[in-house]
């Protein structure tokens, strides 16, 4: 059974964030690490790189398939998670330990529009 | 001996100083490539291997032992019409007076101009459209072209808004793909239980935005798609053009024609329904065919028989030739360096002689026949989501619950389990996770070339392999175990990349 | 029954009866009878091996051999006999894309070969293995120029680049929504000062320029990736692979992608194809990259093997995401050239084209001696180069084609000139025989 964490905010299409004050960390979740497997890359963009909600801003690579990310926020990108490159798999180890990329939020009102982990769980069933 | 893995790689049998050529003595005194500035010269040496004659043999040779190819044994690889290729067709396309120069003035190629044109019609024929073009290179760039048609069609009466194009969910791969790199926005539909097209989820998606439709009839479930004049009328209605995926040509030939099924533009993959090699992926052939009223968007140049009376008239300017080269204005441009694989067409065409009319369409009917051999023989001990009567393919849904298929179960035998068994006992396996309706999908298209005798044992080690997964699943999931090599460690190729000799 | 069909009577009546249905035609029952064609094909009856073999055989007799001085990207190079031997084995030619790599270690070994080949030819990292040809090769440098820059689509090309490269490469911009626009070109080379001014606009995905060009020109490539590279644009350079073995690399320019057509090692002309285009780029692209690549990798007794690899990026998987349709793997032209590689060796590359070198360089001078050619440009070459005829050109063309020459290729952009090549294969009696023939052609 998929791990599905309180206090984050869930997009449909399997992305989450945890916030931090004005920052926002992006990454996929359990769910998504599970359905996927074995991550062999992360197709990350570059720090002042800008986000918008529902758009795509990377991708996550297994052997056979290919995901896109969607950004469930907007706002700049200000750091990504650089252990990625090397070890992908850190994902299938704890994909919310392992985020993929800080962002700084520019519109906090769009959380509103995001999943609480009891809705998400329930499009996870 | 087949069973030893070769393994080597020509880097690591080179030698410096040996050699395995020979050339003339230059004639031409004073003339040196030093006489070049330097600054155009390579500076980094190659590592290009250095052997003699028999080393280089002896090395492809001893590679090719660790090869599987239909002339090796049964390929029953989905979607993919692996039938016997002819040795005359081979033959015949090394004749060395096809060995031109693409640029070669068309008074002095009229034996390829007439080839290809005779090729033209008998598919043009086969396919109830009016005519084909041979340039596209492969199958996919047969659709990317078939689609560029459709799109010029629609430009040409100034109907710009149509930039979509509706493509089942059960589509292959390279549909979506081509459409999208034709500057075309995808619009997916859905599939009913049956496997078909559900005519009333595609009734909205109708609209002037409309381009098209992409199908492939039987579609790859391997069933015919029964409501396609429907379909088609629909289509035609709102305006858009249909388009024939011709991977699945093989079943229909001579009993239901694309154009006859309301189709507009489609292509034939030659390596697939007209027996010419896979070569290994390639090179292929894919001659797009057009409706009438589509001919003039079809790529640059079109070989053309030039008519007889406009022969006498102008016999003197055009050189006394019954065909030629042509470029039209409307055409869509040019896709290819010339008139596409050109040795293909030949092969294909030996095909066209040598079975003529009678049996042409007997190849389809009895690719039908071993496909639905096939599937009775084997529904006891794999799951058969769809119960009717397939065309030159089926689909299983891997191993039923009673032979260890149970999806639900994480231990459960996997269709890649019991593909990778069936390299043991020296049959390649089937097509695999495709197409993504089912979740264990194994896509089994026999073509019209195999025996009984091959189907039969076939059918026997698919069952054996079923009783091995009840009794000893882990014999499958460690599959292969007799092949000249084990499985591959897939993620490592993935994340430790190693694509050049250099790089190891 | 046919000979390609093994069924006897017998066995089509078993195996109907185990399906549960009477004839043949009853397994197409569900078709509605109005698509249904109630009648023979339009097409010929049935032949024979030898009638067959006859009527092909006729047809390429009605072809008139010309002994070939035409270049354009179609060379007619040697292909060593062992080199089609090799490719005809049935145990490779009649393989599928190595989708089973337990039994396929043959072709992906080859494919990997090729890959390192033609890396170390272009002096990039990786090359793929699944371009049709030089033309549809250039289209997807162009595609991928443009998917890596994101959001740009504007792409540069040389005006030089060989016609039916711009063509193709014009066919698939207009319906992929590339803004490609041509640079011109200045005395037979690209116009250096007329690109920087388009990339310096800061919208350029990427330029794509050729070498040797149309006319067979060698052209100057100096400071153009690092022009590139300030402005965020990639730059793709196109070459006759044959050449790459001596004259300055895509990766010695600075390059981030290699492409063109590999013809010239070794595959026949056969009236156009098929070919083999090649595309190689540096790793970094690797992601950006269409068509198949194979990559080393274990098994599991821990063997070196070798695998298709990266398949996320290809069109199977991405559907309409993608953003090349690629599907071949051009596995059987891959191993001519491997073949021909293996034999031809670092030392053979540099003698056919010292040969093709001289012996074009010599026609050159011999049709100048002849006072009825002017030379147009005066930039090196290698083995084409272009002339002006002082007559008609295309006159000459053909009356010397009715002597069994194939003189060139008419050079659309410049009125009355030839573009003309020579190969190791042309030899000094070849060349004196046509010349003589040009002195006594009145046209």
């Amino acid at each position: 059974m998929a791990k599905v964490i309180e206090g984050l905010y869930y997009a449909e299409s399997h992305e989450y964030v945890r916030v931090e004050g004005e920052f926002g960390y992006i990454g996929i979740t359990d769910y998504a690490q599970d359905q996927l497997g074995n991550v062999v890359y992360v197709d990350m963009p570059e720090v002042d790189d800008e986000v918008t909600a529902g758009e795509e801003f990377g991708a996550v690579e297994s052997v056979k398939a290919a995901s896109d990310l969607f950004s469930p926020v907007s706002g700049t990108v200000v750091e990504v998670n650089e252990a990625l490159e090397d070890e992908p798999e850190l994902i299938n180890k704890d994909a919310f330990e392992n985020w993929i990329i800080k962002v700084e939020l520019s519109d906090k009102s769009e959380l509103d529009k995001l999943m609480d982990a009891k809705a998400y769980e329930a499009i996870c069933k | 001996m087949n069973r030893e893995y070769y393994g080597k790689l020509i880097f690591e049998l080179s030698q410096p100083g040996r050699k395995g050529y020979s050339l003339p003595k230059n004639e031409f005194k004073g003339y040196s490539l030093l006489q070049l500035d330097a600054m155009s010269l390579r500076q980094t040496p190659t590592i290009l291997p250095e052997a003699d004659e028999l080393t280089v043999v002896r090395h492809y040779t001893n590679m090719s032992n660790n090869n599987f190819g239909v002339d090796t044994g049964f390929y029953p690889l989905g979607s993919c019409t692996m039938k016997y290729n002819p040795k005359l067709n081979e033959e015949l396309a090394a004749l060395p007076g096809f060995n031109q120069h693409p640029l070669t003035p068309a008074k002095f190629a009229q034996g390829s101009l007439k080839l290809y044109d005779e090729v033209q019609k008998t598919l043009a024929e086969i396919a109830g459209l009016s005519r084909f073009t041979l340039n596209p290179y492969a199958g996919a760039h047969g659709e990317l072209t078939g689609l560029m048609v459709i799109r010029s069609y629609h430009m040409s009466r100034g109907d710009v808004a149509r930039t979509k194009i509706i493509v089942p969910d059960s589509a292959h791969g390279t549909n979506p793909a081509s459409a999208a790199v034709c500057g075309l926005q995808i619009v997916e539909v859905k599939s009913l239980a049956d496997g078909t097209v559900d005519v009333e989820a595609l009734k909205p998606l109708l609209g002037p935005d409309i381009a098209g439709m992409m199908m492939t009839n039987p579609n790859t479930l391997g069933l015919f798609e029964t409501r396609i004049p429907e379909i088609a009328k629909l289509v035609h209605e709102c305006g858009g053009l249909m388009y024939y995926d011709g991977a699945n040509l093989n079943p229909m030939l001579g009993v239901c024609r694309p154009g006859d099924m309301g189709f507009d533009v489609m292509h034939i993959n030659l390596h697939k329904t007209f027996s010419t090699p896979h070569g290994g992926g390639g090179p292929g052939s894919g001659p797009v065919g057009v409706r009438k009223g589509l001919e003039q968007f079809l790529p640059n140049p079109q070989v053309i028989k030039v008519e007889s009376s406009k022969l006498k008239v102008e016999n003197l300017a055009s050189g006394e030739v019954d065909y030629e080269l042509s470029c039209k204005d409307e055409s869509l441009g040019y896709v290819s360096f010339f008139l596409g694989n050109f040795a293909i067409i030949v092969r294909a065409y030996a095909y066209l002689l040598s079975l003529g009319k009678e049996n042409i369409p007997m190849a389809g009917k009895l690719s039908v026949l071993n496909a639905n051999y096939i599937k009775e023989s084997l529904r006891s001990h794999y799951k058969l989501p769809i119960d009717t009567v397939c065309k030159h393919e089926f689909v299983f849904d891997g191993l039923r619950e009673e032979y260890g298929g149970d999806h639900h179960s994480p231990e459960h035998v996997t269709t890649l389990d019991v593909a990778k068994r069936l390299l043991d006992y020296g049959f390649h396996a089937p097509t695999i996770y495709f197409p993504l309706l089912f979740h264990e999908a194994m896509m089994i298209e026999p073509t019209e070339t195999e025996s009984k005798e091959t189907l039969d044992a076939f059918i026997a080690v698919m069952k054996r392999i079923a009783e091995e997964a009840k009794a000893d699943p882990e014999l499958l999931k460690s599959a292969p175990h007799s092949t000249p090599v084990r499985r591959m460690d897939d993620v490592k190729a993935v994340k430790e990349p190693k694509f050049t000799f250099k790089s190891l | 029954m046919y000979k390609y069909f093994p069924h006897t009577a017998d066995d089509v009546q078993q195996m109907l009866d185990v399906i549960g249905v009477r004839t043949l035609d009853d397994l197409y029952a569900e078709i509605p009878e109005e698509i249904k064609l109630h009648r023979e094909l339009d097409i010929p009856s049935e032949k024979s091996e030898i009638e067959v073999r006859r009527i092909i055989q006729d047809l390429a007799a009605m072809n008139k051999p010309l002994t070939c001085f035409a270049g354009a990207g179609c060379y007619d190079h040697y292909t060593p006999s062992v080199v089609p031997f090799l490719a005809s084995r049935s145990e490779f030619s009649t393989s599928y894309t190595p989708y089973q790599a337990e039994i396929s270690q043959g072709t992906l070994q080859y494919i990997f070969e090729y890959q390192t080949m033609m890396a170390d030819l272009t002096g990039m990292d990786i090359s793929n293995a699944s371009m049709y040809d030089g033309s549809t090769a250039t289209a997807e440098a162009m595609m991928m120029c443009m998917a890596a820059a994101k959001k740009r689509n504007r792409v540069l090309i040389s005006e030089t680049i060989q016609p039916a490269v711009m063509a193709v490469c014009k066919t698939y911009a207009k319906f992929h929504g590339v803004d490609l626009v041509a640079v011109s070109e200045k005395n037979g080379v690209m116009d250096k000062e007329a690109a920087r001014e388009l990339i310096e606009k800061d919208d350029v995905a990427g330029l794509i320029v050729c070498q040797p060009n149309r006319y067979g020109l060698i052209e100057d490539f100096t400071g153009l990736a690092d022009l590139c590279h300030e402005h965020k644009a990639l730059l793709a350079v196109n070459t006759v692979a044959s050449a790459l073995a001596v004259l300055k690399t895509p990766g010695e320019w600075g390059a981030d992608i290699a492409c063109g057509d590999a013809q010239s090692l070794g595959i026949p002309m056969g009236y156009g194809g098929p070919y083999i285009g090649y595309l190689c780029t540096k790793e970094a692209l690797v992601r950006k990259m269409p068509g198949r690549l194979v990559g080393a990798t274990t098994d599991a007794d821990g063997r070196r093997t070798f695998v298709l690899t990266m398949q996320a990026r290809e069109q199977h998987i991405r559907r309409e995401k993608a953003t090349s349709n690629i599907c071949t793997a051009q596995g059987f032209m891959c191993l001519y050239v491997a073949a021909y590689l293996s034999l031809m060796g670092p030392e053979g590359m540099k003698e056919v084209n010292e040969l093709s070198y001289a012996s074009a360089h010599y026609l050159h001078d011999e049709l100048l001696k002849t006072g009825r050619f002017e030379e147009i440009f005066d930039g090196p070459y290698l083995n084409e180069f272009t002339l002006r005829y002082k007559g008609d050109a295309k006159a000459l063309r053909m009356a010397l084609a009715e002597e069994g020459y194939l003189l060139g290729a008419p050079t659309l952009f410049c009125d009355g000139c030839l573009t003309i090549a020579s190969t190791e294969q042309r030899t000094r009696q070849e060349i004196d025989n046509m010349v003589e023939l040009i002195k006594n052609v009145a046209l």
